[in-house]
């Protein structure tokens, strides 16, 4: 029997790393103020007096530069863990993750895996502007050749990373920024998770809201008050955006017959329109009513907190939405 | 004007023959009314009415036997002028002269290039998961409507309502005397058996796999729930193990459903046919609907009810078409293990064994303790090995708890 301890998110994807750095010398962390400013959201705090600069590495401004290093170094057998800040920059490292990474293990005709982990913040909320907030995992999702992984919770916070680690592809991860201060309590032995399947948070019968990351706790607080209304939402976390698990969102709406798609991002062209596609493709016959979005403003994200507030998912909108599958 | 057609009462079927009108022309319907009985292979089945109306006509003739969807008798709506109603084309195939029904929803935007009349007349809002439906349960979507869903869409909830009432109109006070009287014709039912368990072992490939379910929590929960009620309001373990099993396959879908036209369908609900063998030889598995969200109360009486019906054969056509699952208990005839045969389009069956005390080990201590061998044979097409074995053990987990059966 584990006993369960109080932490954070924050402090689980410490731990998560820490674990990895100890059971395998292979494993390193490298990216933009990781080491001696201990991370820009205080995740690798204290790792470096604990492992050394070997393997807590500072890297200069150059998100490029570090990404294809960290590229080179899964190639010649390391095992990277690769940080970059927020989304928003690793579009500097576009040409590196989507046309190395992703691609080398297919042209090298299967000769060549990429067994790459880069973690990185994404989302809104913090007040830090359109340069820093935006919820681009969709776009990654696109990639054939990618594993793109959102964890919402403790458990995947401190499980992911190692299975993640142990696949020899590479592996995005998407830690939303409103995420870190999370606190809960976590199984004392919680360990390496699946990063497979999707899953389903809270059970129920007349609509499937589906969500994942930063969205997760909102949607999960939005299923509380449709259960004060008399209506019984089904809560799945995706976890997984690439590849989808198709099987548990097809089940899922099968059952409920109705469906709500949660997203930060964008509408267009993004996770809630590939959700909603897939829907239609597999579960067109079971669906009682269309398919609710309820996403992102289409506008880049704003700095005044209560424009960002508004252009953001919000509880009241889920809640409406779920309302609207029920002709209510 | 509506149709009445033969219903389809199970995958297998591809026609029925009608034994016996109970209506005639003129009568008056309510929903609900048993009409006709139909003989098919798994005996005399008893068909209700979906909607009220007037017999305007009947389209077949006691003795006849027509495929499954074609019209056997006409019916008007309450109200409805029999306007020179001309007596019963009878020809299966054609559709019926569309009726132009009120639409439910708000009106079209625009009717565009006037498309052609569909045959269910002008066009109404339902929801695809109830058109499915509909054609599952033999019920005519005419008779519906305005619904319930968005925008006044007929959706499966209204269909499934539709059928409840006619279920809950309840058997007839008087059974009508054919269904007794064309009983149960156990040489059809074997020839309806045979064909069914050939398609399976020809075409599904089967997985079996066993686990041993400790059952004594659950035994001790029964015992002191029990003990406070009268003999005929106690439960049977059997009830426990049904409900473990539905609400098991709310996470483990890829158990319940059809397999139809070379691809998976998650089933439209937990509807759980049990295996009920017949006195002289026989079998069949009529489904309880919706198990996963029925207190344990209401599921018994409605095995109790089910299992009545099936051996004096007076199921309903609902109960017949639209399984997604089977459980089969060989228990009380002493099996201590069943590795069952799954009926299609299922993709599994459940199979529970003898209930009772067993020598198990717990802790490095031989301990005697109530249980049972559960058993999954399932379709390899749909799942595999490890999934299944996680669905097992999450029913053996459910029985650990017997007080999350009650959720």
């Amino acid at each position: 029997m584990s006993t369960a301890l109080e932490t954070t998110y924050r402090e689980c994807v410490r731990e998560a790393i820490r674990d990895a750095l100890q059971r395998d010398p292979r494993v390193f962390l490298m990216g933009e103020d990781v080491g001696h400013y201990g991370g820009c959201y205080a995740v690798s705090k204290g790792l470096l007096a604990e492992f050394g600069e070997e393997r807590i590495r500072d890297t200069p401004l150059s998100e490029n530069g570090f990404t294809g290093i960290g590229i080179g170094a899964a190639l010649g057998g390391l095992r990277p863990i690769v940080e970059i800040m927020t989304v928003n920059f690793s579009f500097l490292a576009l040409d590196q993750i989507i046309n190395n990474a992703a691609t080398l293990l297919h042209m090298s005709g299967g000769a060549f895996n990429v067994p790459l982990v880069i973690r990185m913040a994404t989302g809104a909320g913090r007040q830090l502007a359109a340069q820093h907030s935006h919820s681009m995992e969709g776009w990654y999702a696109h990639i054939p050749g990618l594993r793109v992984l959102t964890p919402a919770t403790l458990e995947d916070a401190r499980g992911m990373l190692w299975t993640a680690l142990e696949d020899p592809d590479p592996v995005l991860i998407f830690e939303h920024v409103m995420l870190y201060n999370r606190a809960g309590s976590l199984a004392a032995d919680a360990g390496p998770v699946d990063i497979e399947r999707a899953a389903v948070r809270r059970e129920g019968g007349d609509v499937t809201l589906l969500t994942y990351g930063g969205a997760l706790h909102k949607t999960l607080e939005a299923a509380e008050a449709l259960a004060a209304e008399g209506i019984s939402a089904e809560v799945v976390d995706l976890r997984v955006l690439r590849p989808l698990d198709e099987a548990t969102i097809v089940a899922s709406v099968a059952r409920t017959r109705r469906a709500v798609v949660v997203d930060e991002g964008w509408r267009s062209g993004g996770v809630s329109a590939e959700i909603a596609t897939r829907i239609m493709e597999r579960a067109f016959w079971e669906l009682d009513a269309p398919v609710e979005r309820v996403c992102g403003a289409e506008v880049p994200i704003p700095y005044p907190a209560h424009l960002e507030q508004a252009a953001l998912p919000q509880v009241a909108g889920i809640v409406a939405a779920a309302r609207r599958t029920l002709g209510r | 004007m509506a149709d009445i057609v033969m219903p389809s009462l199970g995958a297998d079927m591809e026609s029925g023959r009608l034994a016996q009108w109970l209506i005639k022309p003129g009568d008056r319907i309510a929903r609900g009314d048993v009409i006709a009985v139909v003989e098919t292979q798994k005996g005399a089945i008893e068909i209700e009415a979906f909607e009220a109306g007037t017999v305007a006509g009947l389209a077949i003739g006691e003795g006849e036997e027509v495929p499954v969807g074609a019209v056997i008798a006409r019916l008007e709506a309450p109200g409805e002028e029999a306007a020179g109603a001309e007596p019963a084309a009878a020809e299966p195939a054609s559709a019926a002269s569309p009726a132009p029904v009120e639409p439910a929803g708000p009106p079209l935007r625009e009717p565009a290039a006037a498309p052609a009349p569909r045959p269910d007349g002008a066009r109404r809002r339902v929801s695809p998961a109830a058109r499915t439906l509909a054609a599952r349960l033999g019920l005519d979507l005419a008779g519906l409507g305005p619904g319930s869903g968005p925008g006044g869409a007929v959706v499966s909830g209204d269909v499934r309502r539709a059928a409840e009432a006619v279920r809950a109109a309840g058997p007839p006070a008087a059974p009508p005397q054919g269904a007794r009287a064309a009983g149960l014709d156990l040489e059809e039912m074997r020839k309806a058996i045979a064909a069914a368990m050939a398609r399976s072992k020809r075409e599904i490939p089967h997985y079996y796999l066993v686990q041993v379910v400790d059952l004594q929590a659950a035994s001790d929960w029964l015992a002191a729930r029990n003990a406070e009620r009268s003999p005929e309001a106690r439960l049977l373990i059997a009830v426990l193990l049904l409900k473990a099993s539905a609400l098991a396959l709310r996470e483990h879908g890829a158990f319940n459903g059809t397999w139809e036209d070379g691809a998976f369908r998650p089933g439209a609900g937990i509807h759980i046919g049990n295996a009920v063998a017949i006195r002289g030889g026989g079998l069949v598995a009529p489904a309880i609907h919706d198990v996963d969200r029925l207190d344990l109360e209401t599921l018994m009486a409605k095995l109790r009810d089910l299992v009545t019906r099936a051996r004096r054969g007076g199921l309903r056509s609902s109960e017949l078409s639209d399984p997604t699952v089977t459980v089969s208990s060989l228990g009380e005839r002493g099996v201590d293990r069943l590795l069952g045969v799954i009926y299609p389009p299922q993709v599994a069956l459940l199979g529970f064994g003898r209930v009772g005390e067993r020598v198990l080990a717990r802790d490095g201590v031989a301990v005697v303790r109530q249980s049972v061998e559960l058993s999954l044979a399932a379709d390899h097409r749909v799942s595999d090995g490890h999934s299944g074995g996680l669905f097992l053990r999450r029913i053996a987990d459910l029985l650990q708890e017997p007080d999350r059966l009650l959720a």
